[in-house]
Protein backbone atom coordinates (compact mmCIF):
# COMPACT_ATOMS: atom_id res chain seq x y z
CA UNK A 1 0.00 0.00 0.00
CA UNK A 2 1.32 3.43 -1.04
CA UNK A 3 1.70 6.25 1.81
CA UNK A 4 -1.03 8.53 2.44
CA UNK A 5 -1.68 11.47 5.19
CA UNK A 6 -4.57 10.88 7.05
CA UNK A 7 -7.17 13.22 7.55
CA UNK A 8 -10.16 14.28 9.88
CA UNK A 9 -12.09 17.27 8.95
CA UNK A 10 -13.88 19.04 11.47
CA UNK A 11 -17.14 19.24 9.49
CA UNK A 12 -18.38 18.49 5.95
CA UNK A 13 -17.22 21.59 4.36
CA UNK A 14 -13.63 21.23 5.68
CA UNK A 15 -14.12 17.74 4.20
CA UNK A 16 -15.27 19.14 0.62
CA UNK A 17 -12.38 22.13 0.62
CA UNK A 18 -9.83 19.76 1.44
CA UNK A 19 -11.05 17.17 -0.97
CA UNK A 20 -11.30 19.41 -4.04
CA UNK A 21 -7.89 20.06 -4.80
CA UNK A 22 -7.99 16.36 -6.06
CA UNK A 23 -6.82 16.63 -9.73
CA UNK A 24 -9.86 13.75 -10.33
CA UNK A 25 -12.61 12.08 -8.13
CA UNK A 26 -12.73 9.21 -10.47
CA UNK A 27 -10.18 6.07 -11.09
CA UNK A 28 -6.73 7.32 -9.94
CA UNK A 29 -8.22 10.37 -7.53
CA UNK A 30 -4.94 12.00 -5.16
CA UNK A 31 -7.50 12.34 -2.85
CA UNK A 32 -10.24 9.56 -1.18
CA UNK A 33 -12.84 9.89 1.06
CA UNK A 34 -13.26 6.79 3.18
CA UNK A 35 -16.35 5.52 5.30
CA UNK A 36 -16.45 1.74 4.98
CA UNK A 37 -13.37 1.20 3.46
CA UNK A 38 -14.56 -1.81 2.23
CA UNK A 39 -13.95 -1.21 -1.55
CA UNK A 40 -11.31 1.63 -0.96
CA UNK A 41 -9.05 -0.12 1.37
CA UNK A 42 -8.76 -3.28 -0.42
CA UNK A 43 -8.31 -1.70 -3.86
CA UNK A 44 -5.56 0.43 -1.86
CA UNK A 45 -4.18 -3.12 -0.62
CA UNK A 46 -3.79 -3.94 -4.84
CA UNK A 47 -2.30 -0.76 -5.48
CA UNK A 48 -5.66 -0.31 -7.88
CA UNK A 49 -6.13 2.90 -5.88
CA UNK A 50 -3.29 5.51 -4.80
CA UNK A 51 -4.31 8.29 -2.92
CA UNK A 52 -2.12 10.64 -1.32
CA UNK A 53 -4.85 11.84 1.05
CA UNK A 54 -7.25 9.95 2.49
CA UNK A 55 -10.20 11.94 4.32
CA UNK A 56 -12.40 9.76 6.95
CA UNK A 57 -15.77 11.26 7.14
CA UNK A 58 -16.91 8.43 9.84
CA UNK A 59 -17.20 11.36 12.32
CA UNK A 60 -19.25 13.64 9.99
CA UNK A 61 -22.98 13.93 11.01
CA UNK A 62 -23.78 11.65 7.87
CA UNK A 63 -25.61 8.72 9.69
CA UNK A 64 -29.09 9.06 10.44
CA UNK A 65 -32.32 8.06 8.79
CA UNK A 66 -35.44 10.30 8.57
CA UNK A 67 -38.62 10.61 7.38
CA UNK A 68 -38.47 13.81 5.00
CA UNK A 69 -41.85 16.22 5.04
CA UNK A 70 -42.89 14.83 1.49
CA UNK A 71 -43.41 11.53 3.20
CA UNK A 72 -39.91 10.08 1.52
CA UNK A 73 -36.78 9.13 3.16
CA UNK A 74 -33.66 10.32 3.50
CA UNK A 75 -30.75 8.14 4.60
CA UNK A 76 -27.18 9.85 5.36
CA UNK A 77 -24.32 9.05 3.28
CA UNK A 78 -22.67 7.00 5.99
CA UNK A 79 -25.64 4.81 7.58
CA UNK A 80 -24.50 0.86 7.31
CA UNK A 81 -25.68 -1.04 5.09
CA UNK A 82 -27.37 -3.17 7.83
CA UNK A 83 -28.96 -0.37 9.43
CA UNK A 84 -30.66 0.71 6.38
CA UNK A 85 -31.70 -2.66 5.96
CA UNK A 86 -33.04 -3.06 9.61
CA UNK A 87 -34.83 -0.20 9.56
CA UNK A 88 -38.80 -0.25 10.27
CA UNK A 89 -39.71 1.91 7.53
CA UNK A 90 -37.42 0.78 5.05
CA UNK A 91 -38.70 -2.52 5.82
CA UNK A 92 -42.30 -1.65 5.35
CA UNK A 93 -41.98 0.95 2.75
CA UNK A 94 -39.13 -0.09 0.81
CA UNK A 95 -39.22 -3.62 1.08
CA UNK A 96 -36.97 -4.32 -2.56
CA UNK A 97 -34.62 -1.97 -0.67
CA UNK A 98 -33.95 -4.15 2.29
CA UNK A 99 -34.07 -7.98 0.48
CA UNK A 100 -31.25 -6.44 -1.89
CA UNK A 101 -28.79 -5.22 0.74
CA UNK A 102 -29.04 -8.22 2.78
CA UNK A 103 -28.64 -10.16 -0.52
CA UNK A 104 -25.14 -8.62 -0.65
CA UNK A 105 -21.90 -9.32 1.35
CA UNK A 106 -22.09 -10.46 4.75
CA UNK A 107 -22.97 -9.53 7.81
CA UNK A 108 -19.77 -8.36 8.78
CA UNK A 109 -19.19 -5.93 5.79
CA UNK A 110 -22.68 -4.87 5.91
CA UNK A 111 -22.17 -3.48 9.23
CA UNK A 112 -19.01 -1.65 7.80
CA UNK A 113 -20.03 -0.66 4.63
CA UNK A 114 -22.23 2.82 3.85
CA UNK A 115 -25.40 4.05 1.26
CA UNK A 116 -22.87 6.63 -0.52
CA UNK A 117 -19.89 3.84 -0.13
CA UNK A 118 -22.35 1.64 -1.77
CA UNK A 119 -23.01 3.37 -4.83
CA UNK A 120 -19.80 4.04 -5.51
CA UNK A 121 -18.74 0.28 -5.42
CA UNK A 122 -16.17 -0.21 -7.75
CA UNK A 123 -16.49 -3.13 -10.19
CA UNK A 124 -15.24 -7.14 -9.41
CA UNK A 125 -13.48 -7.14 -12.69
CA UNK A 126 -10.46 -9.14 -12.14
CA UNK A 127 -8.63 -7.27 -15.09
CA UNK A 128 -9.40 -4.42 -13.29
CA UNK A 129 -8.38 -5.61 -10.07
CA UNK A 130 -5.07 -6.93 -11.13
CA UNK A 131 -2.48 -4.01 -11.85
CA UNK A 132 0.10 -6.48 -13.43
CA UNK A 133 -2.86 -6.59 -16.38
CA UNK A 134 -3.98 -3.63 -19.04
CA UNK A 135 -6.88 -2.04 -17.78
CA UNK A 136 -9.22 0.94 -19.99
CA UNK A 137 -10.79 1.64 -16.52
CA UNK A 138 -7.42 1.35 -14.48
CA UNK A 139 -5.08 2.25 -17.26
CA UNK A 140 -7.16 4.90 -20.01
CA UNK A 141 -5.63 3.87 -23.18
CA UNK A 142 -3.87 0.40 -22.62
CA UNK A 143 -7.10 -1.80 -23.37
CA UNK A 144 -9.82 -4.13 -22.46
CA UNK A 145 -8.46 -7.99 -21.93
CA UNK A 146 -11.48 -9.19 -20.89
CA UNK A 147 -12.67 -9.01 -24.04
CA UNK A 148 -10.79 -12.09 -25.36
CA UNK A 149 -10.41 -13.25 -21.84
CA UNK A 150 -11.91 -14.35 -18.53
CA UNK A 151 -15.46 -12.51 -19.21
CA UNK A 152 -17.98 -15.00 -18.00
CA UNK A 153 -19.21 -12.40 -14.91
CA UNK A 154 -18.98 -9.56 -16.81
CA UNK A 155 -21.65 -7.22 -18.29
CA UNK A 156 -24.01 -7.37 -21.91
CA UNK A 157 -26.08 -4.46 -21.09
CA UNK A 158 -24.03 -1.02 -21.42
CA UNK A 159 -20.77 -2.18 -22.58
CA UNK A 160 -18.43 -0.41 -25.24
CA UNK A 161 -15.50 -1.75 -27.07
CA UNK A 162 -13.34 -0.17 -24.00
CA UNK A 163 -15.00 -1.82 -21.25
CA UNK A 164 -17.51 -4.27 -20.01
CA UNK A 165 -16.78 -4.69 -16.49
CA UNK A 166 -20.38 -5.43 -14.33
CA UNK A 167 -21.21 -2.77 -11.96
CA UNK A 168 -21.47 -5.14 -8.46
CA UNK A 169 -23.96 -3.47 -6.48
CA UNK A 170 -27.29 -4.88 -5.04
CA UNK A 171 -28.47 -1.56 -3.09
CA UNK A 172 -28.09 0.20 -6.20
CA UNK A 173 -30.08 -1.94 -8.03
CA UNK A 174 -33.10 -1.37 -6.14
CA UNK A 175 -32.27 2.46 -5.63
CA UNK A 176 -32.47 2.56 -9.60
CA UNK A 177 -36.18 0.91 -9.39
CA UNK A 178 -36.92 3.49 -6.06
CA UNK A 179 -35.59 6.47 -8.35
CA UNK A 180 -33.60 7.44 -5.73
CA UNK A 181 -32.32 11.01 -5.62
CA UNK A 182 -28.96 11.20 -4.74
CA UNK A 183 -27.57 14.48 -2.70
CA UNK A 184 -23.70 15.82 -3.22
CA UNK A 185 -21.96 18.92 -1.26
CA UNK A 186 -19.45 20.07 -3.91
CA UNK A 187 -17.09 23.30 -4.07
CA UNK A 188 -19.85 25.28 -5.64
CA UNK A 189 -22.50 24.55 -3.36
CA UNK A 190 -25.00 21.45 -3.31
CA UNK A 191 -26.93 19.54 -5.59
CA UNK A 192 -29.44 16.85 -6.54
CA UNK A 193 -28.68 13.93 -9.08
CA UNK A 194 -31.54 11.38 -10.09
CA UNK A 195 -30.14 7.73 -10.06
CA UNK A 196 -30.38 6.97 -13.10
CA UNK A 197 -28.20 10.02 -14.08
CA UNK A 198 -25.48 9.47 -11.39
CA UNK A 199 -23.48 7.02 -12.93
CA UNK A 200 -21.86 6.61 -16.56
CA UNK A 201 -21.74 4.22 -19.19
CA UNK A 202 -17.89 3.10 -20.42
CA UNK A 203 -18.04 4.35 -23.62
CA UNK A 204 -14.66 5.70 -24.30
CA UNK A 205 -14.04 7.24 -20.91
CA UNK A 206 -14.53 4.13 -18.75
CA UNK A 207 -12.57 6.01 -15.66
CA UNK A 208 -14.97 8.31 -15.33
CA UNK A 209 -17.76 5.72 -13.43
CA UNK A 210 -19.93 8.79 -12.17
CA UNK A 211 -20.20 12.35 -12.38
CA UNK A 212 -18.68 13.22 -9.41
CA UNK A 213 -15.57 16.09 -9.60
CA UNK A 214 -13.21 17.21 -7.38
CA UNK A 215 -14.96 17.79 -3.80
CA UNK A 216 -18.23 16.45 -4.26
CA UNK A 217 -19.17 14.81 -1.24
CA UNK A 218 -22.63 12.52 -1.49
CA UNK A 219 -24.20 13.61 2.22
CA UNK A 220 -27.44 11.97 1.28
CA UNK A 221 -29.62 9.93 -0.37
CA UNK A 222 -33.45 10.63 -0.39
CA UNK A 223 -36.10 7.97 -1.57
CA UNK A 224 -39.37 9.23 -2.98
CA UNK A 225 -42.61 8.83 -1.14
CA UNK A 226 -43.80 5.44 -1.67
CA UNK A 227 -46.25 4.60 -3.93
CA UNK A 228 -49.34 2.87 -1.98
CA UNK A 229 -49.70 -0.77 -2.64
CA UNK A 230 -46.61 -1.18 -4.81
CA UNK A 231 -45.90 -4.57 -4.75
CA UNK A 232 -42.16 -5.33 -4.54
CA UNK A 233 -39.54 -7.59 -4.65
CA UNK A 234 -35.81 -8.49 -5.33
CA UNK A 235 -34.26 -11.95 -6.78
CA UNK A 236 -30.68 -12.58 -6.93
CA UNK A 237 -29.19 -15.62 -8.73
CA UNK A 238 -25.15 -16.20 -8.30
CA UNK A 239 -23.07 -19.01 -8.52
CA UNK A 240 -23.26 -19.52 -4.37
CA UNK A 241 -26.35 -19.30 -1.96
CA UNK A 242 -24.98 -16.91 0.07
CA UNK A 243 -21.77 -14.10 0.15
CA UNK A 244 -21.48 -13.88 -3.98
CA UNK A 245 -21.91 -11.53 -6.68
CA UNK A 246 -25.35 -11.28 -8.99
CA UNK A 247 -24.47 -13.30 -12.32
CA UNK A 248 -28.15 -11.85 -12.88
CA UNK A 249 -30.66 -9.48 -10.44
CA UNK A 250 -34.03 -8.31 -10.72
CA UNK A 251 -35.54 -5.61 -8.50
CA UNK A 252 -39.33 -4.87 -9.51
CA UNK A 253 -41.61 -2.19 -8.11
CA UNK A 254 -45.23 -2.90 -9.49
CA UNK A 255 -48.62 -1.48 -8.94
CA UNK A 256 -51.60 -3.72 -10.35
CA UNK A 257 -54.98 -2.75 -10.04
CA UNK A 258 -58.08 -4.65 -11.56
CA UNK A 259 -55.31 -7.49 -12.55
CA UNK A 260 -53.65 -5.01 -15.02
CA UNK A 261 -50.15 -3.34 -14.41
CA UNK A 262 -51.03 0.49 -13.63
CA UNK A 263 -47.25 1.36 -12.67
CA UNK A 264 -43.76 -0.44 -13.03
CA UNK A 265 -40.20 0.51 -12.03
CA UNK A 266 -37.49 -2.23 -13.00
CA UNK A 267 -33.91 -2.31 -12.52
CA UNK A 268 -31.08 -4.86 -13.27
CA UNK A 269 -28.30 -6.04 -11.78
CA UNK A 270 -25.30 -8.07 -12.66
CA UNK A 271 -25.34 -7.85 -16.15
CA UNK A 272 -24.80 -3.98 -16.60
CA UNK A 273 -21.95 -1.60 -16.64
CA UNK A 274 -24.10 0.19 -14.67
CA UNK A 275 -27.01 -0.72 -12.14
CA UNK A 276 -29.65 -0.92 -15.07
CA UNK A 277 -33.06 0.59 -15.08
CA UNK A 278 -35.08 -1.17 -17.73
CA UNK A 279 -37.72 1.44 -18.98
CA UNK A 280 -38.08 -0.83 -21.70
CA UNK A 281 -39.70 -3.46 -19.74
CA UNK A 282 -41.73 -1.21 -17.81
CA UNK A 283 -43.23 -0.12 -20.88
CA UNK A 284 -43.80 -3.54 -21.62
CA UNK A 285 -45.59 -3.95 -18.39
CA UNK A 286 -47.81 -1.33 -18.13
CA UNK A 287 -51.71 -1.46 -19.14
CA UNK A 288 -51.17 -5.12 -19.84
CA UNK A 289 -52.06 -8.29 -17.54
CA UNK A 290 -50.12 -9.30 -14.80
CA UNK A 291 -49.56 -12.96 -16.12
CA UNK A 292 -46.16 -15.14 -16.56
CA UNK A 293 -46.64 -14.55 -20.95
CA UNK A 294 -46.55 -10.48 -20.06
CA UNK A 295 -43.86 -10.89 -17.37
CA UNK A 296 -41.91 -13.09 -20.42
CA UNK A 297 -42.49 -10.24 -22.68
CA UNK A 298 -41.54 -7.36 -20.58
CA UNK A 299 -37.92 -9.54 -20.12
CA UNK A 300 -37.76 -10.19 -23.96
CA UNK A 301 -37.93 -6.27 -23.63
CA UNK A 302 -35.36 -5.60 -21.02
CA UNK A 303 -32.90 -8.06 -22.80
CA UNK A 304 -33.70 -6.78 -26.57
CA UNK A 305 -30.32 -4.71 -26.97
CA UNK A 306 -27.95 -7.44 -24.99
CA UNK A 307 -24.19 -8.01 -26.13
CA UNK A 308 -22.67 -11.44 -24.87
CA UNK A 309 -19.39 -11.97 -24.72
CA UNK A 310 -17.74 -15.40 -25.68
CA UNK A 311 -18.22 -16.80 -21.93
CA UNK A 312 -21.80 -14.89 -21.14
CA UNK A 313 -24.25 -15.58 -23.24
CA UNK A 314 -26.00 -17.50 -20.53
CA UNK A 315 -26.62 -14.19 -19.01
CA UNK A 316 -29.36 -12.85 -21.42
CA UNK A 317 -31.38 -16.27 -20.68
CA UNK A 318 -30.28 -16.16 -17.01
CA UNK A 319 -31.38 -12.37 -16.54
CA UNK A 320 -34.88 -12.95 -18.06
CA UNK A 321 -36.05 -15.85 -15.88
CA UNK A 322 -34.68 -14.24 -13.03
CA UNK A 323 -36.91 -10.56 -14.26
CA UNK A 324 -40.17 -12.43 -14.67
CA UNK A 325 -39.42 -14.97 -11.72
CA UNK A 326 -39.02 -11.34 -9.98
CA UNK A 327 -42.45 -10.21 -11.10
CA UNK A 328 -44.57 -13.33 -9.98
CA UNK A 329 -42.42 -13.09 -6.29
CA UNK A 330 -43.85 -9.71 -6.43
CA UNK A 331 -47.40 -10.06 -7.29
CA UNK A 332 -47.71 -12.97 -4.14
CA UNK A 333 -46.09 -10.29 -2.00
CA UNK B 1 -5.11 8.07 31.52
CA UNK B 2 -3.43 11.45 30.36
CA UNK B 3 -0.39 10.42 31.71
CA UNK B 4 -0.18 7.13 30.61
CA UNK B 5 2.70 6.63 28.01
CA UNK B 6 2.27 5.63 24.49
CA UNK B 7 2.93 1.93 24.54
CA UNK B 8 6.01 0.70 22.27
CA UNK B 9 5.06 -1.30 19.04
CA UNK B 10 5.83 -4.87 20.26
CA UNK B 11 6.09 -7.65 17.93
CA UNK B 12 6.50 -10.72 20.26
CA UNK B 13 5.64 -11.14 24.30
CA UNK B 14 8.20 -10.74 26.14
CA UNK B 15 6.74 -12.88 28.89
CA UNK B 16 9.05 -16.75 29.16
CA UNK B 17 7.69 -17.82 32.30
CA UNK B 18 4.26 -19.46 30.75
CA UNK B 19 5.68 -19.87 27.69
CA UNK B 20 2.65 -21.23 25.70
CA UNK B 21 3.17 -22.80 21.77
CA UNK B 22 1.86 -19.36 20.54
CA UNK B 23 4.33 -17.32 22.75
CA UNK B 24 7.23 -19.84 22.21
CA UNK B 25 6.60 -19.78 18.00
CA UNK B 26 6.72 -16.12 18.18
CA UNK B 27 9.82 -15.52 20.07
CA UNK B 28 11.88 -18.36 18.63
CA UNK B 29 10.05 -17.29 14.82
CA UNK B 30 11.62 -13.41 15.78
CA UNK B 31 14.98 -15.12 16.94
CA UNK B 32 15.47 -16.67 13.90
CA UNK B 33 15.16 -13.74 11.73
CA UNK B 34 17.54 -11.38 14.15
CA UNK B 35 19.95 -14.60 13.66
CA UNK B 36 19.31 -14.10 9.74
CA UNK B 37 19.94 -10.54 9.69
CA UNK B 38 23.36 -10.82 12.11
CA UNK B 39 24.76 -13.20 9.49
CA UNK B 40 23.74 -11.24 6.80
CA UNK B 41 25.67 -8.52 8.03
CA UNK B 42 28.45 -10.18 9.24
CA UNK B 43 29.13 -11.17 5.57
CA UNK B 44 28.67 -8.15 4.34
CA UNK B 45 31.21 -6.97 6.48
CA UNK B 46 29.35 -4.00 7.62
CA UNK B 47 30.93 -1.15 10.00
CA UNK B 48 30.12 -2.32 13.83
CA UNK B 49 28.95 1.19 14.40
CA UNK B 50 25.75 1.61 15.77
CA UNK B 51 22.48 2.87 14.14
CA UNK B 52 21.14 5.97 14.31
CA UNK B 53 18.23 6.11 16.70
CA UNK B 54 14.83 5.88 14.95
CA UNK B 55 12.66 8.32 15.49
CA UNK B 56 9.29 6.43 15.74
CA UNK B 57 7.25 9.64 15.44
CA UNK B 58 8.15 10.33 11.71
CA UNK B 59 5.46 8.54 9.22
CA UNK B 60 3.51 7.38 12.28
CA UNK B 61 -0.05 8.73 13.81
CA UNK B 62 -1.32 8.43 17.34
CA UNK B 63 -4.14 6.36 17.61
CA UNK B 64 -6.23 5.30 21.22
CA UNK B 65 -7.97 1.65 21.01
CA UNK B 66 -9.99 0.09 23.56
CA UNK B 67 -9.28 -3.45 23.02
CA UNK B 68 -10.63 -5.79 25.23
CA UNK B 69 -11.65 -3.22 27.83
CA UNK B 70 -7.82 -1.94 27.97
CA UNK B 71 -6.54 1.38 26.65
CA UNK B 72 -3.84 1.27 24.38
CA UNK B 73 -2.03 4.58 23.36
CA UNK B 74 -0.61 3.87 19.94
CA UNK B 75 1.64 5.38 16.99
CA UNK B 76 1.24 3.69 13.71
CA UNK B 77 1.71 3.59 10.54
CA UNK B 78 -1.45 5.00 9.02
CA UNK B 79 -1.48 2.08 6.33
CA UNK B 80 -1.86 -0.40 9.25
CA UNK B 81 -5.03 -2.42 9.37
CA UNK B 82 -6.73 -2.85 12.30
CA UNK B 83 -5.86 -6.73 11.87
CA UNK B 84 -2.13 -6.18 11.63
CA UNK B 85 -2.60 -3.47 14.42
CA UNK B 86 -3.79 -5.93 16.86
CA UNK B 87 -1.59 -9.39 15.64
CA UNK B 88 1.55 -6.99 15.05
CA UNK B 89 1.41 -4.00 17.48
CA UNK B 90 -0.46 -5.42 20.50
CA UNK B 91 0.47 -9.20 19.96
CA UNK B 92 -2.95 -10.18 20.13
CA UNK B 93 -2.47 -12.77 17.95
CA UNK B 94 -5.80 -14.94 18.18
CA UNK B 95 -7.19 -12.88 15.31
CA UNK B 96 -6.02 -14.41 12.11
CA UNK B 97 -5.15 -12.75 8.61
CA UNK B 98 -6.98 -14.91 5.89
CA UNK B 99 -7.42 -13.54 2.79
CA UNK B 100 -6.74 -9.88 3.78
CA UNK B 101 -9.90 -8.95 1.42
CA UNK B 102 -12.48 -8.91 3.33
CA UNK B 103 -13.66 -12.18 1.38
CA UNK B 104 -12.80 -15.24 4.54
CA UNK B 105 -14.12 -13.86 7.77
CA UNK B 106 -10.63 -15.59 9.75
CA UNK B 107 -10.51 -11.57 10.87
CA UNK B 108 -13.82 -11.17 11.86
CA UNK B 109 -13.81 -8.78 15.61
CA UNK B 110 -16.31 -6.47 17.11
CA UNK B 111 -16.11 -2.72 17.14
CA UNK B 112 -18.61 -0.89 19.56
CA UNK B 113 -20.38 -4.63 19.51
CA UNK B 114 -20.70 -4.92 15.80
CA UNK B 115 -18.95 -7.50 13.81
CA UNK B 116 -16.22 -6.38 10.92
CA UNK B 117 -13.53 -7.76 9.08
CA UNK B 118 -10.63 -6.40 11.09
CA UNK B 119 -8.38 -6.56 7.40
CA UNK B 120 -10.85 -3.77 5.44
CA UNK B 121 -10.87 -0.81 8.76
CA UNK B 122 -7.43 1.44 8.86
CA UNK B 123 -6.97 1.03 12.57
CA UNK B 124 -6.97 5.02 12.98
CA UNK B 125 -10.22 5.19 11.77
CA UNK B 126 -11.14 3.31 15.09
CA UNK B 127 -9.71 6.18 17.18
CA UNK B 128 -11.41 5.78 20.64
CA UNK B 129 -13.67 2.36 19.86
CA UNK B 130 -14.28 -0.38 21.86
CA UNK B 131 -12.90 -3.21 20.23
CA UNK B 132 -13.39 -7.70 21.23
CA UNK B 133 -10.89 -9.79 19.74
CA UNK B 134 -11.19 -13.41 20.78
CA UNK B 135 -8.86 -12.62 23.79
CA UNK B 136 -11.32 -10.79 25.15
CA UNK B 137 -14.22 -13.15 24.81
CA UNK B 138 -13.97 -15.87 27.41
CA UNK B 139 -10.37 -17.67 29.39
CA UNK B 140 -8.95 -20.94 29.37
CA UNK B 141 -10.90 -21.50 33.15
CA UNK B 142 -14.27 -19.43 31.87
CA UNK B 143 -14.68 -19.90 28.60
CA UNK B 144 -17.40 -18.17 26.57
CA UNK B 145 -20.78 -20.52 25.88
CA UNK B 146 -19.96 -20.00 22.57
CA UNK B 147 -16.35 -21.08 23.22
CA UNK B 148 -17.95 -23.80 25.07
CA UNK B 149 -20.50 -24.88 22.32
CA UNK B 150 -17.56 -24.84 19.51
CA UNK B 151 -15.46 -27.65 22.02
CA UNK B 152 -18.62 -30.00 22.44
CA UNK B 153 -20.02 -29.58 19.05
CA UNK B 154 -16.25 -29.83 17.28
CA UNK B 155 -16.94 -26.78 15.65
CA UNK B 156 -13.42 -26.79 13.82
CA UNK B 157 -10.90 -29.02 12.40
CA UNK B 158 -8.03 -27.04 11.73
CA UNK B 159 -8.94 -24.81 14.27
CA UNK B 160 -7.76 -21.33 11.84
CA UNK B 161 -11.04 -19.54 11.37
CA UNK B 162 -12.12 -20.77 14.21
CA UNK B 163 -11.64 -17.27 16.36
CA UNK B 164 -13.54 -15.65 13.33
CA UNK B 165 -16.25 -18.05 13.80
CA UNK B 166 -16.89 -17.27 17.52
CA UNK B 167 -16.64 -14.02 17.24
CA UNK B 168 -18.95 -13.72 13.77
CA UNK B 169 -21.33 -16.14 16.33
CA UNK B 170 -21.07 -13.71 19.63
CA UNK B 171 -22.01 -11.23 17.43
CA UNK B 172 -25.29 -12.88 15.40
CA UNK B 173 -26.38 -13.76 18.81
CA UNK B 174 -27.97 -10.16 19.16
CA UNK B 175 -28.35 -9.45 15.12
CA UNK B 176 -32.09 -10.01 13.83
CA UNK B 177 -31.88 -13.82 12.63
CA UNK B 178 -34.61 -16.51 12.26
CA UNK B 179 -34.88 -19.52 14.25
CA UNK B 180 -34.02 -22.50 11.81
CA UNK B 181 -30.46 -23.49 10.36
CA UNK B 182 -30.61 -21.90 7.30
CA UNK B 183 -30.73 -17.70 8.47
CA UNK B 184 -28.26 -18.97 10.47
CA UNK B 185 -26.14 -20.69 7.48
CA UNK B 186 -27.08 -17.09 5.84
CA UNK B 187 -25.41 -15.10 8.58
CA UNK B 188 -22.75 -17.10 9.31
CA UNK B 189 -21.53 -16.98 5.04
CA UNK B 190 -18.91 -14.13 5.74
CA UNK B 191 -16.63 -17.08 7.71
CA UNK B 192 -15.51 -19.38 5.36
CA UNK B 193 -14.32 -22.93 7.04
CA UNK B 194 -11.79 -24.72 4.20
CA UNK B 195 -11.65 -27.60 6.16
CA UNK B 196 -15.54 -27.61 5.70
CA UNK B 197 -16.57 -28.17 9.68
CA UNK B 198 -20.45 -25.91 8.88
CA UNK B 199 -22.71 -28.48 10.33
CA UNK B 200 -21.25 -28.63 13.54
CA UNK B 201 -20.92 -25.01 13.70
CA UNK B 202 -24.28 -23.75 12.81
CA UNK B 203 -25.09 -26.84 15.52
CA UNK B 204 -22.71 -25.15 17.96
CA UNK B 205 -24.93 -21.67 17.21
CA UNK B 206 -27.98 -22.96 17.40
CA UNK B 207 -26.94 -25.12 21.09
CA UNK B 208 -26.38 -21.27 22.25
CA UNK B 209 -29.48 -19.77 20.95
CA UNK B 210 -31.72 -22.77 22.13
CA UNK B 211 -29.79 -22.29 25.92
CA UNK B 212 -29.21 -18.79 25.92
Amino acid sequence: MHMFEFIRPADAATAVATAAQAKTAQQGADIRYVAGGTTLIDLMKLNVETPARLIDINRLPLNTIEVTPDGGLKIGATVRNADLASHPVVQRDYAVLSQALLAGASAQLRNMATTAGNVLQRTRCMYFRDTAMPCNKREPGTGCPAITGNNRRLAILGTSEYCIATHPSDMCVAMAALEATIHVQGPRGSRAVPFGKFHLLPGNTPQRETVLEPGDLITHITLPKPVGRSKQAYLKLRDRASYEFALASAAVVITIAGGNVTRARIALGGVGTKPWRSHEAEAALVGRLANPANFRKAAEAALRDAKPQSENAFKIELAKRCLAHALQMAIRA
Amino acid sequence: MSEQKPEKPRKHRADVRGLSRRSFLTTAGTAGVIAALDGRDLMAQSPSADPPPVDDRVGTEPVTLRVNGKEHRLRIDPRTTLLDCLRETMALTGTKKGCDHGQCGACTVHVNGRRVNSCLSLALMHDGEEITTIEGLGTPDALHPMQAAFVEHDGYQCGYCTSGQIMSAVALLKEPCGPDDTAVKELMSGNICRCGAYPNIVAAIQHVRRTA
